[in-house]
């Protein structure tokens, strides 16, 4: 090499992957210069008119929470990227990845910015179709495409009851702006739309958080690249739920349906995921559910609510998103160079992959909760805030002590077991990652350290500030390693103690814990594949009923339902009030008015009596040329001329598309032509009712006159018909050629479908 | 397809005809008659006299571009006119106005926003039509 055999690390994936971690080094730089106002108490307010006509504005709302998340996202999105580039590199769609990692983020950097609540939901929907991609990176594994439609499906339906309930929100509140709702918490609390909008924001936080019983998708999403798990799934997407429900804690917090619904899904999902965490053998498993577990807590202790709570509840958001990402991207380093990930198989790669252990281990020793480490801080306010709780304390602390206990043995399980023993065989060979890969687990490790030892730091700058936004109100947060002997430092004591003991077992409460879980009988995952194939059935069985398949049926009933609902409603609304003088009418007609008529009516009464396709098709033709003629008379040229020009194609389109139909005389069900007869002479009858009608009532000019004055004036047209369809009304116009175009294409699939379907026909024939 | 004399010698000039006409059409449409979806159905009826004439495979060959991809610029190209309004801090599909020449004297050519909006109008309707008509034919 030309560097004289000195390796320079180097990164891989070329233009793609430089810039897809300078992008958020970039960003992160760009938020961390907002630190010292926020945390000072101002909150930036940055933002530009988006759809003004619809009240909304894209605004960037900059408190302590969104600038905590910001820099989660932007920071642990650098050491992210900068590590894919040496772990999917050299995947042929490395390019892809990176764009749909970018998408990402700019989705979760919108959704925990946003001041507006439409812009909130389209960036949270970018975040779930992001996710959604990436989960099914590798496209061509039958588990990770059924994974990603599985995450899609569930956050996306959550994600439709949250913008329900954020509209019954907005018209309650009387604006979509956070900022101002959040002073209107009382009045929101009592209004009449309370419940329905919590259920349905709670359902978007539940889903997108996978909180009990949505909680299977997590686990699935394992599927993913390693550094996608680590980001989406550990420190940034999951957490969108959270920062929801912290959001939204000012204005629907606080109450006993809150408190409840978050205290006893949050308090279930953290027992029940690190049960399950213990159970797993796959070590990106174990820290799958122990995500599950951390949100689960988080859920818990937001619900609690209280000021204690909600400390401890941003200060384990902050402690669980460095240890958990540096986690999974150490267990990508080992899957990376061992080829598995298998808790009976790693053995001994401390001395193997020192770098890489010394950065699992900081974060496993966070993770376990164990002094100086952040994790210790944040077990310990965790303890601190359920033994002071005034309602289920008890349940709380009881929640978060067997989860503290079980996430210790998880640490465990996931660093101890494979660092440390003897190497196998098999792992002789076995070398460090490269520098890129370790750097992200490193950093996140050792500042999970940093921030233990020097705790006043993330105090001042992100949990504190976070805190007063989430609480509503100012909250002393002082955070410290150790003051006295309380009762959480000895909660904390006995969790060491219980976790260790567990630890030394955890092979035999694997095969126990297995044995209960295979007995039982309710298992959501196959649940999911029974709930979907129900779907399909139903919708085979509806679509059975109504498509026939046979076009006139089809025709029948569109006509049917027509006559029946127009002919009850003119009788229900005794709309045929007759002023009109018909015979004076007739007198007035002009002798072209009859010769048009008479044209109109033979070509109808030809069009119906004729054996013969071609000769009906043409019948036809002259009605609507006569038609045609008659808006010529009105003068209406521009509309005759399209009528003309339409009758013309559609006559071309049919006849030549009959050639292929059978003759009309060797149609089987002659028995239909009295009905048919007796339901075409309604429509017609009904129809004439309707114009009389309309007549009846005078006619409002104001459009017309408008356009007329304005067309020259304001659009430099003289074709009034024309200048509303390009200038007036172009935004109506788009959309319709938008429907031509895809009426078009629809056809031309369809005409080529069957080419194919016929020659596969043939085949059979054969 | 059809095998006539007539046909074939008539449909040369026909179909330019058409064309030409179509163009007509769309251009005066602001202040008379026209526009581009008249424009587009008469110069698609152009194509399909010439199909008739000569079959599917030789119309196709005579636009030189598949009549799908005609329709998609044309959407393009009307979508492009609205967008463009919104560099201007107008509204999407605000008319844009340039007077090319002295408008004082009323010696002027109008060039608007709303004229490429007609066109991808006339382009829609046009590669629309055909790709039915093209698959149709060859369909049969």
């Amino acid at each position: 090499m030309a560097t004289g055999g000195v390796e320079v690390p180097r990164l891989a994936g070329g233009p793609a992957g430089w810039l897809s971690v300078i992008i958020p080094a970039v960003l992160f730089a760009w938020f961390a210069q907002f630190l010292p106002a926020v945390a000072d108490g101002q909150t930036p307010l940055i933002g530009i008119d988006w759809v003004p006509s619809l009240d909304i504005r894209l605004e960037m709302l900059l408190d302590g929470l969104s600038l905590t998340f910001a820099l989660l996202i932007t920071g642990i999105g650098t050491l992210v990227t900068l590590y894919s580039t040496k772990y999917l590199g050299n995947h042929p769609e490395y390019p892809r990845f990176v764009l749909y990692l970018m998408i990402f983020m700019v989705g979760m950097l919108g959704l925990v910015l946003a001041d507006n609540l439409i812009a909130l939901f389209v960036f949270w929907e970018v975040t779930t179709i992001s996710s959604y991609l990436l989960i099914g990176f590798t496209s061509d594994s039958a588990k990770s495409r059924r994974s990603a439609l599985q995450a899609l499906l569930l956050t996306g339906t959550g994600g439709l009851a949250l913008l329900a309930g954020m509209i019954m929100l907005g018209s309650a509140a009387g604006t979509f702006s956070l900022m101002e709702i959040r002073g209107m918490g009382d009045a929101i609390r009592d209004h009449e739309y309370y419940i329905p909008i919590l259920i349905l924001f709670l359902a978007g936080a539940f889903t997108k958080s996978a909180q009990f019983p949505f909680h299977f998708w997590l686990p699935n999403a394992m599927a993913a690249p390693t550094p996608v798990s680590a980001y989406l799934h550990s420190a940034t997407m999951v957490k969108g739920g959270v920062y929801l429900m912290a959001r939204m804690n000012p204005t629907l917090g606080g109450t006993e349906p809150w408190f409840w619904a978050l205290v006893i899904a949050g308090g279930f999902t953290t027992v029940f995921a690190s049960v399950l965490a213990i159970r797993q053998t796959d070590i990106k498993q174990v820290l799958a559910y122990t995500t599950l577990m951390a949100l689960g807590a988080l859920t818990l202790f937001i619900g609690a609510g209280s000021s204690h709570a909600i400390k401890a509840a941003m200060l384990f958001l902050v402690v669980h998103s460095l240890y958990k990402a540096a986690l999974f991207l150490m267990i990508g380093i080992v899957d990376h160079e061992t080829g598995t990930r298998e808790v009976a198989d790693l053995r001994g790669l401390a001395r193997k992959m020192p770098i890489t252990f010394l950065a699992g281990a900081l974060a496993a020793i966070s993770m376990a909760g164990i002094p100086p480490f952040f994790g210790f801080i944040g077990k310990e306010f965790l303890y601190k805030a359920g033994l002071e709780a005034d309602v289920a304390g008890l349940w709380i602390t009881g929640c978060i002590f067997a989860a503290s206990v079980l996430m210790f043995m998880a640490a465990g399980i996931s660093v101890a077991r494979p660092f440390l023993g003897r190497v196998p065989e098999r792992f002789a060979d076995v070398h460090e990652g490269p520098t890129p890969m370790w750097i992200g687990p490193f950093l996140l490790g050792a500042l999970s350290l940093f921030f233990g030892i020097y705790s006043d730091i993330p105090e001042f700058w992100l949990v504190g500030p976070a805190t007063d936004a989430v609480y509503g109100s100012d909250v002393s947060v002082d955070l410290y390693l150790f003051r006295e002997v309380n009762d959480a430092f000895i909660l904390s004591m006995i969790t060491f103690a219980v976790g260790f003991v567990l630890y030394l077992g955890h092979g035999r409460i694997r095969n126990a814990l297995g044995r209960i879980i295979t007995a039982n009988p309710i298992k959501f995952d196959p649940g999911w594949d029974r709930t979907l194939d129900g779907l399909k059935v139903l919708a085979g069985w509806q679509t059975n009923l109504l498509q026939s398949g046979i076009l006139q049926r089809y025709i029948f009933i569109i006509f049917a339902t027509l006559a029946i609902g127009v002919g009850v409603t003119i009788y229900l609304q005794d709309a045929l009030n007759f002023r009109m003088d018909i015979a004076a009418e007739l007198d007035g007609l002009l002798f072209k008015h009859w010769a048009i008529l008479t044209f109109i009516t033979a070509g109808a009464i030809l069009t119906a009596l004729t054996g013969s396709r071609m000769v009906a098709i043409v019948a036809l033709g002259v009605v609507g040329i006569g038609v045609a003629l008659l808006f010529i008379i009105f003068s209406a040229p521009d509309v005759a001329i399209t009528q003309l020009l339409v009758e013309t194609l559609v006559v071309v389109l049919v006849a030549v598309a009959m050639l292929k139909l059978p003759h009309l005389g060797v149609r089987t069900d002659e028995s239909n032509r009295p009905v048919h007869a007796m339901l075409s002479i309604s429509v017609g009858v009904i129809t004439t009712l309707v114009l009389v009608a309309v007549l009846q009532s005078d006619l409002d000019l104001r459009l017309t006159e408008y356009f007329g004055e304005t067309s020259w004036s304001e659009a430099f047209g003289r074709n009034i018909v024309n200048v509303i369809l390009v200038d007036f009304r172009a935004l109506d116009t788009f959309g319709e050629i938008a429907v031509v175009v895809v009426a078009a294409l629809s056809a031309y699939a369809l005409l080529r479908g069957t080419r194919y379907g016929s020659i596969r026909d043939e085949g059979e024939e054969k | 397809m059809v095998n006539s004399v007539i046909l074939n010698a008539a449909t040369r000039l026909l179909v330019a005809i058409l064309l030409l006409f179509s163009v007509y059409m769309l251009l005066r449409g602001h202040n008379l008659p026209g526009g581009g979806f008249i424009g587009g159905l008469i110069g698609s009826t152009g194509f399909i006299l010439y199909a008739i004439a000569q079959g599917a495979e030789a119309t196709r060959e005579a636009l030189r571009a598949e009549p799908q991809n005609i329709a998609m610029i044309g959407l393009g190209i009307a979508l492009a006119s609205g967008v463009y309004a919104v560099f201007f801090g107008d509204a999407f599909f605000t008319g844009q106005w340039w007077f090319i020449g002295d408008r004082e004297s009323g010696d002027y050519i109008p060039i608007s926003s709303v004229l490429f909006f007609d066109i991808g109008v006339y382009l829609v309707v046009f590669g629309s039509i055909l790709t039915l008509v093209l698959a149709l034919e060859e369909e049969v």
